[in-house]
């Protein structure tokens, strides 16, 4: 087994192991900690991919900025006790089945489907050649989320303002 | 690089900047005129876009189709809006104050929906299909605060949406993933199916099948519908539907022709049982946005049945009766707009008498439910035999069959409405003022369902045009 090999099963090992107890964690401040070393481990296997500004980008926004949010979100809407704040629905066992029947049915697609497979080395950095492709080839869905993002900001002032009809 | 091609997009997204700082800058009380500004803006985008409606284009190749195809369907939005402006005006009184903002959220969802059924690649078409939804999340809550229903409307659309849109997006990274393309097109020159493409197909339908809010993902829509604030929901039934359908439409029949024999029959299913449940669950429903909600549901059944056609003539007749279906939609909920206003109810049961106290509302209502049920000489009869009549074409007598039965038993609980609105007993015998802005609305909505009924040719001709560019 290669190097590579053998790291992103360490990989793939920390991203599972964290995402289920995410869901699996009763206090609702660890989750969102196992969340963060979810982010970190998804982040390991774009390095390991050779995607560097995907990882820098997956660690400054989701581990610096989602993550960051979600526990501020956590800590102004404390309750005395923490001990069962991430609480389960009735029916966690049939969501187990549900689950582990996609996964059976993900492994057989996955491994039954012959995948494109490029022989090229990744290139060196991959910055320039994404920015190029968002000003050229994407430059409508760019200047789009660019729009998106000014919806989002005036909306979170609408929503958190509140308590008044603007439609 | 042929920058003139998005010229309708740039006039919307410019139109609802100035909006926002118009709203920003007015004083007080002077905020009115910003609807009107909206509605006279909308006109201008609307002809905008007509002016150059028979086109075939691409912007950077096939990235970005300005077609016939598109134009219909933007037409068709920014129909929908103007008419959503209008029957805000004086009807949502804080508009005199503050919340102008709403006009400019929702000239970005239009701008979303633009985007999305001209996207012929499936990183614009996601950007596209988010900035639509993320704005009708903040539509759907805005009464949050004030009205607890539209606080859960709006938070069971972000959850569901967000799952939706999670598992339409893992379907396009598996179909990039096994085609190496996200060009629509491009993905049609994949001939052999592998399982992780058709896991792909199915996510993405399920997705689509979630914005169309067809039979299995429509449930959310009642509670929604009901829950956000009744211009959002007209906008939501009409203008993010017609949207679903424009880009499921192109996305299936530009991406998978190939494989139509197996993705045709599911399609089918999906649509029987969209107008099966979409009507049986209208009728027992007392609160008439939800039964007007389920009847929205049956109603994508129907348009479901012309992308089973996956014809020129099943095309044609998804356009023909989206746009009328528009008008009807429209008419119905202005409807309970305008009687909301004064009653504070939207129970069916408060209906009773309203022939006697506004008999606009009254024939509007009648009027716009016949045609939405199909009954001859109205628009919607004509839409239905369109429709129909293409997937008698390609062989499905059953599945119209079934559409035609539906209707039928449809035409029994827009009745007992009217029923309810013409023989009840009248308690209350104030008659209903309305404003100029309501009425015109109002007569727009009836005479176009009317006159698109008895003389279709012009709109069908449109449609017709518009879906040659499909094939």
């Amino acid at each position: 087994m290669s190097v590579s090999a053998i790291v992103f099963w360490i990989i793939a090992a920390v991203i599972l192991g964290s995402a289920i107890s995410v869901v699996t964690a009763h206090n609702l401040v660890h989750a969102a900690f196992f969340m963060v070393l979810t982010f970190f481990g998804v982040s390991g296997l774009y390095v390991l991919l050779e995607a560097d500004f995907l990882a820098v980008v997956q660690i400054l926004i989701y581990v610096g900025a989602v993550a960051v949010l979600i526990v501020f979100g956590v800590m102004l809407t404390q309750r005395k006790e923490m001990a069962q704040t991430n609480a389960f629905s009735r029916h966690k066992w049939v969501a187990a089945f549900l689950v582990i029947l996609l996964q059976i049915l993900f492994g057989y697609a996955v491994t039954h489907t012959p995948w494109l497979v490029v022989d090229e080395a990744a290139p060196d950095t991959t910055v320039g050649l994404l920015g190029e492709m968002m000003l050229t080839e994407l430059v409508i869905p760019f200047e789009a989320v660019g729009i998106l993002l000014l919806v989002a900001v005036v909306g979170a002032i609408i929503l958190t303002k509140g308590a008044r009809r603007i439609l | 690089m042929d920058f003139t091609l998005l010229v309708p997009e740039m006039f919307v997204a410019a139109l609802a900047c100035l909006l926002l700082i118009l709203n920003l800058v007015a004083p007080r009380g002077e905020r009115r005129g910003l609807v009107i500004f909206a509605v006279l803006g909308i006109l201008a985008a609307i002809a905008v876009v007509a002016f150059n409606f028979d086109m075939f284009d691409g912007f950077l190749g096939r990235m970005y189709l300005v077609d016939a195809y598109a134009s219909f369907f933007k037409i068709l939005f920014l129909i929908a809006a103007l008419l959503v402006c209008l029957t805000t005006m004086n009807y949502y009184k804080p508009l005199a104050g503050e919340g102008g903002e709403a006009y400019t959220i929702m000239l970005f969802a239009t701008l979303g929906m633009m985007i999305l059924v001209s996207a012929g690649e499936l990183i614009t078409l996601y950007v596209g299909l988010e900035l639509m939804t993320i704005s009708f999340y903040i539509l759907t809550a805005n009464l949050a605060g004030e009205d607890a229903r539209s606080s859960e409307a709006g938070l069971k659309y972000l959850i569901l949406g967000a799952i939706s849109s999670a598992v339409m997006l893992y379907g396009f990274t598996l179909l990039y993933g096994v085609t190496g393309t996200t060009m629509i097109h491009e993905i049609a020159q994949f001939k052999e199916a592998s399982p992780a493409f058709w896991l792909g197909v199915i996510f993405a339908l399920s997705g689509f099948g979630f914005k169309i809010a067809a039979v299995p993902f429509h449930m959310w829509a009642p509670d929604i519908y009901e829950g956000a604030p009744t211009p959002v929901t007209i906008f939501l039934a009409v203008a993010s539907k017609a949207a679903g359908f424009g880009v499921f439409v192109r996305f299936f029949l530009t991406a998978f022709p190939q494989h139509a024999d197996h993705w045709i029959p599911v399609i089918a299913i999906m649509a029987a049982a969209t107008m099966i449940l979409g009507n049986l669950a209208a009728i027992p429903q007392q609160n008439i946005k939800r039964m007007l909600a389920y009847s929205s549901i049956a109603q994508a059944g129907y348009l479901l049945v012309g992308l089973v056609a996956a014809s020129e003539a099943g095309v044609k007749s998804i356009l023909f009766y989206a746009m009328i279906y528009v008008f009807a939609t429209v008419g119905a909920f202005a409807v309970t707009i305008a009687f909301n206003n004064v009653s504070e109810s939207d129970d069916i049961a408060d209906y009773s008498g309203l022939a006697r106290r506004s008999p606009l509302l009254a024939v509007t209502l009648l009027v716009c439910m016949l045609s939405m049920a199909g009954i001859p000489p109205l628009a919607g009869f004509a839409g239905k035999f369109y429709l129909f009549s293409a997937v008698i074409e390609q062989g499905f007598l059953w599945l119209a069959i079934i559409g035609l039965v539906m209707s039928m038993l449809s035409v029994y609980y827009y009745l007992s409405v009217v029923r309810v609105m013409y023989l009840g007993e009248v308690t209350d015998y104030s008659a209903i003022k309305l404003k100029g802005s309501m009425k015109l609305v109002l007569y727009v909505c009836m005479v176009l369902s009317i006159i698109l009924g008895a003389y279709p040719g012009p709109l069908a001709e449109l449609a017709n045009i518009a879906a040659r560019f499909m094939f």
